[in-house]
């Protein structure tokens, strides 16, 4: 699903990621671990092929492939206007984006998808209200249902739960578990051992070069040799 | 018909009827509000007042440049004023990209080069009076082939904003969003980042020029964003705002023209003057402002959610 050569990330003369090669099967699950600053954010950003705008310099390559279609990120701060005159439901509906590009009309599905989305994140009573009268979690909320919108074969979720209540990390992991099941492709930097442990069959440990990339046990029993 | 009605109608309805230069400056007003106020709204949401400031100034040192070639040709200046435009809003994303300085100051350099140097381009070559028509517009001169340059860029405009307005929308609210994607999952856009923001800029620089004979360089800025700021404040949903922002705009040209014709002052500063008395009594009534609830809010525009 997704191939990576050599890949060097720069920002002036910090060095983000050095000489990091290999790859993402499709429908594989992946936590990202690793130390603040170990990259893991840049490799997400890189992924989604969002570096060049964030002024980093790139060299090797990153490959999707085709079949991804759309691809899902979830930044880990997402600077959005709170008073930008618009509702929960057409923020959730923009995620048909990648699917219906500036003028395509919605298709059937995309409403279904919406109204599923507002039913799996619980906002189906706020699905009128505008953005800006919610509260932080809610909108955290609103995002989560945005990315379920999208229907991703490739999901990027950048310290998915570092700022969202017990009730709504468990939510995600449930939701982590049905996109591994329907066989899409999720790559997740996550903090928590535990759930890493319970939830990822599949771990990198990044410190700007790849430290171990293999089945959670091995990475986790190499981190442990390594007393990290 | 009573005393009041025949009042009335000598204020506001006489004018219109008795000379063509009225009506040819009221419907121009008219296609500058429909066109220009809705660019406002996205303006003030992208946070780019600025840049609508830096454009109508920069539009002047194109002007001045037509104005050497043609002297007071219309076709001449607007299309001098449209390249220059165009040039700044290039310039300004070129300088962006590779210095590290903060775009507001650069547009601040820019915008007070531009102008600095349209004035003195003018004040070489023409007289005091062809200045102050450059700068502040003429409403009230605006003749036939001047009216459907107006009225057919104000089309063309709101046309344009229809087809970009998903896009636009989006890139405003979230460009993050929309910039995430390879070549080769074929995602639209995110190959282009930038083109929703320069298509757009387009659409103001070209409003901006054509303000300009009626309302001048430096007032028909105004037109665009003092009704949206103002609409801003009373509607929750974009297309109300769109539609308010557009509606305050038209009333300001038609009560501005009639004050400029009954007291004689300048039209395109005495219908800004009107925008800013309705953004003024906005800002005191309009629910959605600190004011009118009895407390005052805190800079509260954006606020950083972390996930």
């Amino acid at each position: 699903m997704v191939q990576l050569d050599k890949v060097c990330v720069r920002y002036g003369h910090h060095l983000a990621l050095a000489h990091v090669s290999g790859h993402f099967e499709a429908g594989s699950l992946t936590a990202v671990i690793g130390a603040n600053g170990a990259g893991k954010s840049t490799l997400l950003k890189g992924l989604a092929n969002l570096l060049t705008a964030d002024g980093a310099q790139l060299s090797g390559a990153i490959t999707v492939a085709a079949q991804a279609e759309a691809i899902a990120y979830l930044p880990q701060r997402v600077d959005i206007d709170r008073r930008f005159p618009m509702n929960v439901y057409d923020c959730v509906l923009s995620g048909r984006w990648q699917h219906t590009g500036p003028w395509r009309s919605l298709d059937a599905g995309a409403r279904t998808r919406v109204a599923e989305a507002l039913h799996t994140t619980g906002l189906e009573q706020l699905a009128d209200q505008p953005l800006g009268s919610l509260s932080g979690g809610q909108l955290q909320r609103v995002l989560f249902a945005r990315l379920l919108t999208q229907d991703a074969q490739l999901i990027l979720l950048d310290e998915p739960f570092s700022a969202v209540d017990a009730e709504t990390t468990q939510r995600l992991l449930i939701q982590i578990g049905h996109w591994h099941r329907q066989g899409r492709t999720v790559i997740a930097a996550v903090h928590d051992q535990t759930q890493v442990r319970q939830h990822f069959p599949r771990s990198l440990w990044l410190g700007s070069k790849v430290l171990a990339w293999g089945t959670t046990h091995e990475v986790l029993a190499h981190q442990g040799s390594h007393g990290a | 018909m009573n005393g009041l009605g025949t009042l009335g109608y000598a204020i506001f309805i006489d004018p219109f009827v008795e000379f063509a230069f009225m009506r040819r400056s009221l419907v121009a007003t008219l296609a500058l509000a429909l066109g220009s106020a809705p660019l406002g709204v996205f303006l003030n949401l992208r946070r780019m007042g600025l840049m609508g400031d830096a454009l109508s100034h920069a539009i002047l040192p194109g002007v001045a440049a037509g104005f050497w070639v043609a002297g007071l040709s219309l076709w001449a200046m607007a299309f001098g004023g449209l390249l220059a435009g165009l040039l700044v809003t290039t310039l300004a994303a070129w300088l962006s990209r590779h210095t590290q300085q903060e775009q507001n100051t650069s547009l601040s350099a820019v915008y007070l080069s531009a102008l600095a140097l349209g004035v003195g381009m003018v004040s070489a070559r023409g007289t005091p009076l062809d200045l102050l028509h450059i700068l502040f517009g003429s409403a009230l001169g605006v003749d036939k082939p001047g009216l459907l340059l107006v009225a057919g860029v104000a089309s063309a405009s709101v046309l344009l904003l229809a087809v970009l307005y998903r896009g636009l929308v989006l890139d405003t609210f979230d460009p993050l969003f929309m910039r995430v994607g390879h070549r080769s999952t074929g995602f639209g856009t995110a190959r282009y980042p930038a083109v929703w923001q320069q298509a757009f800029l387009f659409l103001v620089v070209a409003n901006l020029v054509v303000g300009f004979q009626a309302l001048g360089t430096l007032m028909s800025v105004g037109l665009m964003m003092l009704p949206a700021a103002a609409a801003r404040l009373w509607h929750a949903t974009l297309p109300e705002q769109l539609v308010h922002a557009a509606a305050q705009a038209a009333l300001s040209g038609f009560a501005g023209l009639l004050v400029s014709y009954h007291l004689g002052t300048a039209s395109g500063p005495t219908i800004i003057a009107c925008a800013s008395l309705l953004y003024f009594g906005s800002v005191l009534l309009a629910p959605d402002s600190g004011i009118s609830r009895g407390r005052l809010r805190g800079p509260t525009l954006a606020s950083t959610i972390h996930s």
